[in-house]
């Protein structure tokens, strides 16, 4: 065994970048991205929605976005959205579909 | 008139110096629990409180948990912090207790060393501390009511030394120390004043510069966060030596982070903490009178551990006997042998050791306790190494 083991699985800072005391700056939160764990995501067919905004009142993560009086719908930020599927099991007429995320 | 006006020793309740050691210091919020053998310390801080002698926030919580949750809030506002606590007390606060290092807090907290529960007993043993060893607290163990006095006031020195800026734990005997009335000479105010000033920080809770303090670790960065933390604990040695070294320059008490007693030339020393060290410096005495060639090394600092100082003390020594006030259920040997052993390892030359655990739960440690284990060290000498711990005294 001459050869050295390459470590792999490093940490995403340094020691000596981490703040004192490990404080965070105010809205940090921006920073990050929380919906790369999803399962499975929200499609919508826009055919069949009536803008009625049941998946924006019930989704609890608030991702939905009201797209206005034009374009009568309703956008999920695929940021944030965690898949849970509320919307499509709240959704009136059933036009939002649960599609597995292939990675 | 106060107790601490007086120039000459006073005959005083090493809790109440404490106490008045904090007053001194000028502590602005204390949030503590009484518990057995720690309550007389905050009880005493409570009336200076409450009778206008100390100018600070005296917070009766509900329990250690609160306690601690309490002097984080209060440090990071930025306000001189202390606390104290023993054993059952410490470990229903330990939960709290590690996370104050990690965010850089330097409350300062005594811990009153009494027996853990079961069975229920409320006398002096290390089991308390040693449960939280790895806390990432700087960790002093005082050996009288001097010592536990005048460490009252250098604890704030240190753990707010800018480049420090970590809490910090003092460890006294329970009733051995705390409930006993020795004579103390209490540092002068006006030199306090040179020595201590008021606590400022720019690490603190700022309407104008918000931050957040205790956010999430994910694994991507706790292992960082951790080794950092521990960089801070080890850095922080320098801090305790500067604290006191200027102490002993202002007040001439000198202190150092492992105290040797008649070592130099030592065949055999004796490892110990805290205020058992009174007693076997007695033993050693007697031993020495009687031909031995026994000393002392006693750990003052126990975290950070004075690697350097530990080794430079004990040079030269075939057998070492290591006091624990604790033991290791399941394993063959106390802590501080544990780690006196793991440090000598690596040495060619390295002393034979064995291990003693001595007066748990209050159990009285006589002269003798120190004669015996002198002699049982040195038949290591003939029959190789000793398998496990031996508990003085015990009746089996």
């Amino acid at each position: 065994m001459s050869k050295k083991t390459q470590v792999t699985a490093e940490g995403a800072f340094k020691v000596s970048e981490l703040t004192f005391g490990l404080t965070v700056q105010p809205g940090s939160s921006r920073n990050f991205k929380t919906g790369d764990w999803r399962s499975a995501r929200p499609v919508l067919d826009r055919e069949k929605c009536v803008y009625c905004g049941f998946c924006y009142f019930y989704c609890p993560d608030g991702v939905y976005q009201d797209m206005g009086s034009d374009e009568k719908y309703y956008k999920a930020d695929l940021d944030y959205c965690k898949g849970c599927g509320v919307c499509a099991y709240e959704c009136p007429k059933k036009c939002i579909q649960m599609v597995v995320e292939e990675v | 008139m106060s107790v601490t006006d007086s120039t000459k020793p006073v005959g005083i309740e090493v809790s109440l110096a404490m106490a008045e050691a904090v007053k001194l210091a000028k502590a602005e919020v204390i949030a503590a629990y009484p518990i057995t053998p720690q309550t007389h310390i905050v009880e005493h801080l409570s009336d200076l409180v409450a009778n206008g002698e100390l100018d600070a926030e005296y917070v009766p919580v509900e329990s250690e948990q609160s306690a601690m949750s309490a002097c984080i809030g209060s440090s990071a506002a930025g306000a001189r912090t202390y606390t104290a606590t023993s054993s059952q007390g410490l470990m229903l606060m330990a939960e709290m207790v590690f996370i104050a290092p990690m965010l850089r807090l330097p409350i300062v907290m005594a811990v009153a060393n009494r027996a853990v529960s079961g069975p229920i007993n409320i006398w002096n043993d290390h089991s308390d501390i040693m449960i939280i060893r790895d806390c990432g607290w700087i960790q002093i163990f005082a050996e009288n009511g001097q010592e536990a006095t005048d460490m009252s006031i250098i604890s704030f020195k240190i753990a707010e030394d800018p480049r420090v800026m970590m809490p910090l734990i003092l460890n006294i005997d329970g009733f051995t120390l705390s409930h006993f009335i020795e004579p103390i000479v209490f540092p002068e105010e006006d030199k306090i004043k040179q020595y201590l000033p008021p606590y400022e920080t720019s690490h603190k809770l700022d309407i104008t510069k918000p931050m957040s303090l205790g956010a999430l670790g994910p694994p991507e960065v706790y292992s960082e966060a951790r080794k950092a933390m521990d960089d801070a604990l080890l850095a922080s040695k320098a801090g305790v030596i500067r604290g006191f070294e200027e102490f002993a320059e202002i007040f001439g008490r000198k202190y150092n982070l492992v105290e040797s007693y008649r070592a130099e030339d030592a065949e055999t020393i004796i490892v110990a903490m805290g205020s058992i060290s009174e007693t076997a410096m007695v033993a050693v005495d007697e031993m020495r009178a009687a031909g031995e060639k026994v000393g002392l090394v006693r750990i003052r600092l126990w975290r950070p551990f004075p690697v350097e100082e530990f080794l430079a003390a004990v040079e030269g020594a075939k057998y070492l006997a290591v006091v624990d006030r604790h033991f290791t259920p399941g394993f063959p040997e106390g802590p501080v042998a544990t780690e006196v052993r793991a440090l000598m390892y690596n040495n060619d030359n390295r002393p034979k050791i064995a291990n003693f655990v001595l007066g748990l739960g209050g159990r009285d440690v006589p002269r003798n306790h120190f004669k015996h284990i002198v002699e049982q060290v040195k038949e290591l000498g003939t029959a190789g190494s000793q398998s496990r711990y031996e508990m003085v005294g015990v009746q089996q």
